[in-house]
């Protein structure tokens, strides 16, 4: 076992320790800069996905629960209308329980739009019933044909209207952000295939004088890969770590959990960030690896 | 150990050499002569499989050159010491690691390969240039150290492009002192010069065949040496 570890230390280390790749280059800082900031965004990306699905989830949870029930009617019809509609909100599975919202609730609504000194006769306002749903929920058609049968003047709304364009903004909100860390996952691979291509090309005479004493491709294409994968992986998880601080800071996760932050497990998404661009630029750097030596003699 | 059979060979499409015929067979110690631009260099490039044959045929190790892997042509080449007229070493390595470099590249580990270094590099006279760094080094120097490169894995063929071109005479003795050493050890020896003392001192030590290269041809020179 110890010998094992060893074994894969020194070839993490490369040949012994010996850096069969020169150590320099504007390459080593490119690749560094470049997964460093791809990480960043990608927990920024990720942050974003993960908020909207919360955020759906929450509007699902809380909307879906929510209905309300309207009353219009002539003024000498109103009070049996809505004392038919209480009835019928009583009688019906599904409904957890309801109230009737008190006048001042009533004009407390409208005082965002009409001022709240409004005149408290000049308007006649709706009745409206607040009812909370339980898990399941209603009939609603069934419901509908109950209130128009027993109080016509009585209007069940469950919020559908709200809820369904709330819920898919969020999930497409979601969608973008996965793209954008997918986006982000290619762009990583093709900075750091430029820039494996540009150290390659730059020690062209190391590739000739390894090919000279015998190495193997395996043994040259592994020498840069190493590099290039530490490199990424010392790049994102720094980057990483960054975009994670910023992520907490700025923007913690709220209290219902709707913040944009990261909460829990979700620590895991940008603790999962470095491995990944560890993998996509020893890919990358392999497949450019593996092309340029095909050219060597 | 390596054969060329009937090959020829011209860049980009000119005929430099035809009708080549050499055979390196264990134990042989060879001088290659002829003009310069007479294509020693591009013989020996074909021996070591950098370059291929636009005809005829390139045996190595008893396989044609043309039939294999890029692996085996890697493998092969570990058993082929190369020291190129150039020279050329990974700059960023100290002298050291250079040497050491066929000995890692094939696997042994670095302090395995450190006593074997350490002996060579005493033996060319760059004990106290083990530490540097290669563009520090003299003309001489560097081809000092592509020796001890080219025979630190005792490999079985040995081809040396004009090794002595930039040492002092008794370096160059001293240098052609090991390649007897190890030609006694059977190993087959290859070497390009323009240098006829360099010859007249090994026929003293080894029964060394001259072969002239020149007009695109090869011959077994002697008497006149
Ligand atoms: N890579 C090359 N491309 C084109 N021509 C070359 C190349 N290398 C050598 N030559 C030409 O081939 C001829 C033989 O060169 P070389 O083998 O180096 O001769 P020598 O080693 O005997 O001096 C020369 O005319 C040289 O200009
Ligand atoms: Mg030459």
């Amino acid at each position: 076992m110890r010998r094992a570890l060893a074994g894969l230390a020194r070839r993490l280390s490369g040949g012994d320790g010996v850096r069969i790749v020169p150590p320099t280059g504007f390459t080593a800082r490119l690749t560094v800069f470049s997964a460093a900031a791809m990480a960043m965004l990608a927990v920024f990306a990720l942050a974003l996905a993960l908020a909207a699905g919360r955020f759906a989830a929450g509007w699902e949870a809380t909307l879906a629960r929510a209905a309300t029930v309207r009353v219009a009617a002539p003024a000498g019809e109103l009070e049996a209308q809505v004392a038919a509609a209480l009835r019928v909100l009583d009688q019906t599975p599904g409904v957890e329980s309801f109230r009737r919202l008190p006048e001042a609730e009533r004009r407390a609504l409208l005082a965002p739009w009409l001022g709240a000194e409004l005149p408290a006769a000049d308007l006649p306002l709706p009745e409206l019933i607040e009812v909370t749903l339980g898990a399941e929920g209603p009939d609603a058609e069934g419901l509908r044909l109950r209130l128009a049968a027993e109080a016509p003047g009585a209007l069940y709304d469950d919020h559908g209207r709200w809820r369904e364009p709330a819920v898919a903004a969020a999930g497409r909100l979601r969608t973008v952000g996965l793209a954008a860390a997918a986006l982000i996952a290619a762009a990583t691979a093709a900075m750091v295939a430029l820039a494996a291509q540009a150290s390659l090309a730059a020690n062209r005479g190391v590739i000739e004088v390894l090919r000279l004493v015998g190495a193997r491709d395996r043994f040259i294409v592994a020498a840069f890969v190493r590099r290039f994968t530490l490199r990424a992986l010392a790049g994102a998880a720094a980057g990483a770590a960054l975009g994670a601080a910023v992520v907490a800071l700025l923007l913690p996760a709220g209290p219902l959990s709707a913040g944009p932050g990261f909460s829990g497990p979700e620590w895991l998404w940008p603790l999962a960030v470095p491995p990944v661009a560890a993998l996509v630029a020893f890919a990358a750097t392999r497949l450019a690896a593996v092309r340029v030596l095909r050219e060597l003699p | 150990m390596i054969e060329l059979e009937d090959v020829a060979f011209g860049y980009g499409g000119s005929v430099l050499m035809t009708g080549i015929a050499l055979a390196l067979a264990p134990g042989s110690f060879q001088f290659l002569t002829g003009p310069s631009g007479a294509g020693k260099t591009t013989l020996l490039r074909l021996c070591s499989m950098h370059l291929r044959p636009t005809a005829g045929t390139a045996r190595v190790f008893g396989r044609d050159a043309a039939t294999m892997t890029r692996d085996e042509v890697a493998a092969a080449r570990r058993r082929i010491g190369v020291v190129h007229q150039d020279c050329r070493f990974l700059d960023h390595l100290p002298v050291a690691d250079n040497v050491a470099l066929p000995l890692l590249v094939a696997g042994r580990s670095r302090q395995a390969a450190d006593r074997d270094v350490a002996e060579l590099l005493a033996w060319v006279g760059l004990a106290g240039q083990a530490g540097a760094l290669p563009p520090a080094l003299s003309g001489g120097e560097r081809q000092r150290a592509a020796l001890a490169r080219a025979v630190v894995t005792s490999p079985d063929v040995i081809l040396a492009d004009e090794p002595t071109g930039n040492l002092d005479w008794e370096m160059s003795l001293r240098l052609l002192q090991l390649l007897v050493q190890l030609n006694r050890l059977g190993k087959a020896v290859l070497v390009a010069t323009h240098d006829l003392n360099l010859i007249r001192a090994a026929k003293g030590q080894v029964a060394a065949r001259v072969l002239r290269l020149s007009g695109g041809r090869i011959q077994q020179a002697g008497a006149e040496l």
